[in-house]
């Protein structure tokens, strides 16, 4: 028992302290495909340090919420990446929360932010907050559609069974799974406001979402959101492999396993950062109005999956 | 042997038309191909009439019983005849600057392999070939209903290529499902499709899978039949394409479509036989054709196109055969298949008036349509006769069938009667009031200057007057072993 | 799943057959839906290559090949050449808004798996269950028709509805007699050939392929 809650605490810091480098990673990595120069790939942990010594600038106007909303993002994020499996299954802390309510974890950080925004009154915040919540009404639905897919395989939402499941019995090809991993690419870049729906380095007032929502940020507050960010894609990216990768995770108590599964989160990191790179590099940002489009695809996608899945693997 | 040269006479001639088309004689040889064509169905009824049902070539790839081989017979006639109507017809729209040497060629190699398609499908055996060769009567008049190449006309070739060629894939879809349920029992391969085999294990096919093949073959087939409510194709179709073309799609094509539902109903009929509601294939069709029957009617009030009005005239009988077929038994299959008969002949006879009208008046709209009697009395009376021959005046053979069909449905569905009576009501006032002006009103016009070629259209008429009168014996045992075929 | 490793490559297909057929339903632009098709000929022949491998059914491989032929290498070149030729290629936006056919197609694909579900239990072939995605092809080809205005797609809807019942073929019996397809292929084959000629007659005609043009003829 206890060595799991020390596992569950090195796993859970573990990805705290390797977020920045997955962002650095893609970075590094669109940089590459775009054929300029790459900032180094601990570029986010320097950015984050220096935000972290600057001092905090605070509209005069900002209610406490304001400030609280950094701390919430940020907690909301660790917790859900102590909730998703990435190198150990079946720690002692996966039971509190579900595939379901790891979404909802996800919604209440962005409930948060999406009020901080709000809480100033500028005409930009509102702006972001808004889009944002277009974006979330739209790709949440789809996001519980694709967990539905896989629980209907595993028989359970929880996400150890599902790991389980998938990793440790014989190998079986489910195009359920294959439609549903689309739909997740999908909804996955759309909530880290990543390219082709958001823009992640752009300050066009046209087109951006998230950035318009943290405009008003500085300094430790703006290092916890930047870094709350970083932990989301690598949630995220997590919560992909668990789900559709999952080989390589150590099941639970299995110590042998455990260098192993360190090598595999790390490939499977690099490849699923260099992809997603890669998407970006090819893909062209969407207009707003097409963005519900392309999350109604993913929708469909997942529910197109749930269909199959009825049809012929029952 | 015959069916070699039944089939192979068109396929030549349209390899031949095909290269030689444009020549001065080729609607000459057109005609040719067309009579060897008759011949050779003449050869082969003989046959039929002498020894009885036939079953041919390879594993059975043709199967001819008195039900096939009197519309082989009535199709090889009707194109013949057509042919001859088409020599002077179309040469007469080449002056006119309609068309030129190549679409004639076009037109030529086209006419006969679409009859060849026809033919096909009325003698295979096989219902996978049945489809194909539907399919392929399909393509080939969709280039002859854009001939003239008007707007209207690429309208309505391309509305034709659509709605019928999805109507077909559906039937694809019934005949796949068909097959389905023929495996099973007779084994995978080729002979599983073949009518006679699935005729012989018809009680032992899987009643649910043949119900939904026949919804499938019905709605698909029935999409050429003309059957509302997709009928939207045909008047489209028949106002807009030459006016040969007209004739033979409005009186052979719509009754290959049918013989193919007929053929299919058969065997559905067979595989509910142990059922409750066995009549489940004969419903559908007594709803489509009574739906067709009465929407047509209403419709033909409306048209102010002379060729419009006539293609809903024949959506109007193509219900009342199906109407007919739906009920089943001796009787009312007898009519069907004498009303089959007369509405071909009588409707291409109507076409080849209608054509030389539309000639010399130089359009199709009624209202610019006066006084045939007039311009050209031969037209006049061909057209009036063949309008009154249609709507079923007395001594024509159309009210024989008619009234049979009628008489049926009184004592078997008399709910269906007024509908029926009704709409026939309406059709005649329709018809009747817009053609007797055309025929005998005021005209400007000086008379035709030349004499049109309108022999076949008193052939016709002629056939259909003496089978009005009388049916000889022979012929009427020849329908009632038809009739009898098609089961109840 | 008891299911053999290349069966479940079939059921990998199938789904992906469907996929294509809604990608269709969203593709704006007439080169994308080409390619489209072009893919969806292509998991199609593959499926049937691998089922008449498993099953030995050896037909099944000249059904396979002539889907190759025909319906990725002749009828995409046929196509991509027509778009170029007549330079049709531009966005079009279709009658109906494209999340709302999504909706409906998978309403449709709902509506075909349960039709299918008696007749697939009925059926004795090891892919039965792909007899639900194949008719769902259909009727999604049959709604692209539909809900376009422009001839080359709902030409392409059409051809896309043929591959749907070929699949339907395959999935419920091992395909159909080898005449009856070969009869099939050629009739689909002359019928691309006439649309071919047609097409040219239609933009000779109306300067456009767009079938707005062609709503003069209707029911009075």
């Amino acid at each position: 028992m206890t060595a799991g809650i020390l596992l569950q605490i090195a796993q859970t810091l573990l990805a705290i302290l390797l977020a920045p480098l997955l962002l650095g990673w893609v970075n590094q990595c669109r940089a590459w495909l775009q054929g300029r120069g790459a900032p180094p790939i601990t570029q986010p942990y320097r950015s984050i340090r220096k935000l972290f010594h600057k001092d905090a600038v605070i509209a005069h106007n900002a209610s406490p919420l304001f400030r609280f909303a950094p701390y919430m993002i940020f907690a909301c994020m660790a917790l859900a990446a102590g909730i998703v499996p990435m190198i150990v299954n079946d720690l002692p802390f996966s039971p509190a929360a579900d595939a379901i309510a790891l979404v909802g974890v996800f919604a209440l950080a962005r409930v948060f932010l999406a009020l901080a925004a709000m809480d100033i009154g500028t005409s930009f915040g509102t702006l972001g907050a808004r889009r944002e919540m277009l974006v979330a009404f739209l790709a949440e639905p789809a996001l519980l559609m694709v967990f539905f897919t896989a629980s209907l395989i595993s028989q359970s939402t929880e996400l150890p069974h599902i790991v389980e499941t998938l990793a440790h019995s014989e190998f079986a090809i489910y195009p359920s799974l294959a439609f549903a991993a689309v739909a997740f690419w999908m909804i996955s870049v759309a909530e880290n406001a990543r390219i082709p729906v958001d823009n992640p380095t752009t300050h066009l007032e046209l087109t951006m979402i998230h950035e318009a929502m943290i405009l008003e940020y500085s300094a430790r507050h703006l290092a916890l959101i930047e870094w709350a960010v970083a932990l989301k894609l690598f949630t995220y990216s997590a919560l992909g492999i668990a789900l559709f990768l999952p080989w390589g995770i150590a099941a639970a108590g299995d110590w042998g396993a455990l260098p192993l599964a360190v090598l595999a989160l790390f490939a499977k990191m690099a490849g699923g950062g260099f992809l997603l790179a890669f998407m970006e590099a090819i893909s062209a940002k969407l207009r707003l109005f097409r963005v519900p489009e392309y999350l109604g695809t993913a929708f469909l996608l997942a529910v197109l999956g749930m269909l199959i899945h009825f049809l012929l693997e029952v | 042997m015959e069916i070699y040269w039944l089939l192979g006479i068109p396929l030549l001639g349209g390899i031949v038309l095909a290269f030689w088309g444009n020549s001065r004689s080729a609607p000459e040889v057109n005609a040719l191909f067309s009579f060897l064509t008759l011949l050779a169905a003449a050869w082969l009824t003989a046959r039929i009439v002498a020894d009885g049902p036939m079953l041919t070539g390879g594993e059975g790839w043709f199967f001819i019983d008195s039900f096939n081989v009197f519309l082989v017979a009535l199709t090889a006639f009707v194109a013949f005849t057509t042919s001859l109507f088409s020599r002077p017809y179309m040469r007469i729209e080449e002056e006119h600057g309609r068309l030129n040497a190549k679409r004639l060629r076009l037109y030529h190699s086209s006419y006969q392999i679409f009859i060849g398609a026809m033919l096909l499908a009325l003698t295979t055996n096989n219902m996978g070939i049945l489809w194909v060769s539907m399919e392929a009567a399909t393509l080939a008049t969709v280039l002859l209903v854009s001939l003239y190449r008007t707007p209207a006309a690429l309208e309505a070739a391309w509305k034709y290529f659509i709605l019928c060629g999805v109507g077909i894939a559906l039937a694809l879809f019934g005949t796949i499902l068909l097959y389905f349920a023929a495996e099973k029992i007779l084994g995978s391969g080729g002979t599983a499709l073949l009518w006679t085999h699935l005729n012989g294990v018809k009680a032992e096919l899987e009643p649910t899978v043949l119900q939904l093949a026949f919804v499938f073959l019905l709605v698909g087939y029935g999409t050429k039949v003309g059957l509302a409510p997709l009928h939207s194709w045909l008047p489209d179709a028949h106002a807009e394409g030459p006016t040969p073309v007209s004739a033979v799609l409005s009186g052979l094509l719509l009754n290959v479509a049918l013989y193919a539902v007929m053929r299919s109903k058969v065997l559905v009929d067979g595989a509910l036989g142990n059922e409750v509601d066995n009549s489940m294939a004969g419903n559908l069709m007594m709803g489509f054709g009574l739906f067709s029957v009465v929407l047509a009617a209403f419709l033909i009030k409306r048209q102010t196109d002379v060729k419009r009005m006539f293609a809903y005239s024949s959506i109007e009988h193509m219900g009342l055969i199906t109407f007919a077929f739906g009920m089943g038994g001796p009787v009312a299959n007898f009519a069907g298949l004498l009303h089959m008969t007369m509405h071909s002949l009588t409707k291409s006879a109507i076409f080849f008036a209608v054509g030389h009208a539309t000639q010399s008046a130089g359009t199709q709209m009624m209202d610019g349509i006066r006084g045939l009697i007039k311009t050209n009395p031969t037209i006049g009376w061909g057209l009036m006769l063949g309008t009154v021959a249609i709507l079923g005046v007395p001594p024509f053979g159309v009210f024989a069938s008619e009234f049979l069909i009628i008489t049926t449905a009184m004592h078997e569905h008399p709910w269906a009667t007024p509908f029926l009576l009704i709409a026939l009501g309406v059709a005649f006032a329709s018809i009747f009031g817009k053609v007797q002006p055309m025929v005998f009103g005021e005209t400007p016009l000086a008379k035709l200057p030349y004499q049109p070629a309108l022999t076949p259209v008193f052939i016709h008429l002629g056939l259909v007057l003496m089978l009005g009168l009388f049916i000889p014996p022979y012929l009427a045992m020849w329908y009632r072993q038809a009739a009898a075929l098609l089961g109840g | 799943m008891s299911l053999t490793y290349h069966l479940q490559v079939v059921n990998l297909l199938a789904a992906l057959l469907l996929l294509i057929s809604f990608a269709m339903l969203s593709q704006r632009r007439i080169v994308g839906l080409v390619t489209l098709f072009a893919w969806q000929g292509a998991a199609l022949s593959l499926s049937t290559a691998i089922v008449a491998w498993s099953t030995d059914q050896h037909h099944l491989y000249y059904s396979a090949a002539l889907t190759l032929a025909l319906k990725v290498i002749a009828m995409p070149w046929f196509f991509y050449r027509l778009v170029k030729k007549l330079d049709v290629d531009r966005d079009v936006e279709p009658m109906i808004n494209i999340p709302t056919t999504m909706l409906i197609g998978i309403a449709l694909v709902i509506f075909s798996f349960n039709l299918a579900l008696p007749i697939s239990e009925l059926s004795g072939t090891v892919m039965r269950s792909t007899l639900g995605i194949a008719m769902a092809c259909v009727l999604l080809a049959f709604l692209m028709m539909i809900t376009r205005r422009n001839a080359i797609p709902q030409v392409i809807g059409f051809l896309a509805m043929e591959n749907g019942l070929f699949f339907a073929a395959t999935s419920a019996t091992y395909g159909m007699p080898l005449v009856v397809e070969l009869g099939v292929a050629l009739d689909v084959l002359i019928g691309v050939f006439v649309l071919g000629i047609f097409f040219f007659q239609i933009r000779e005609t109306f300067d456009s392929l767009d079938l707005k043009h062609m709503e003069k003829l209707k029911e009075r």
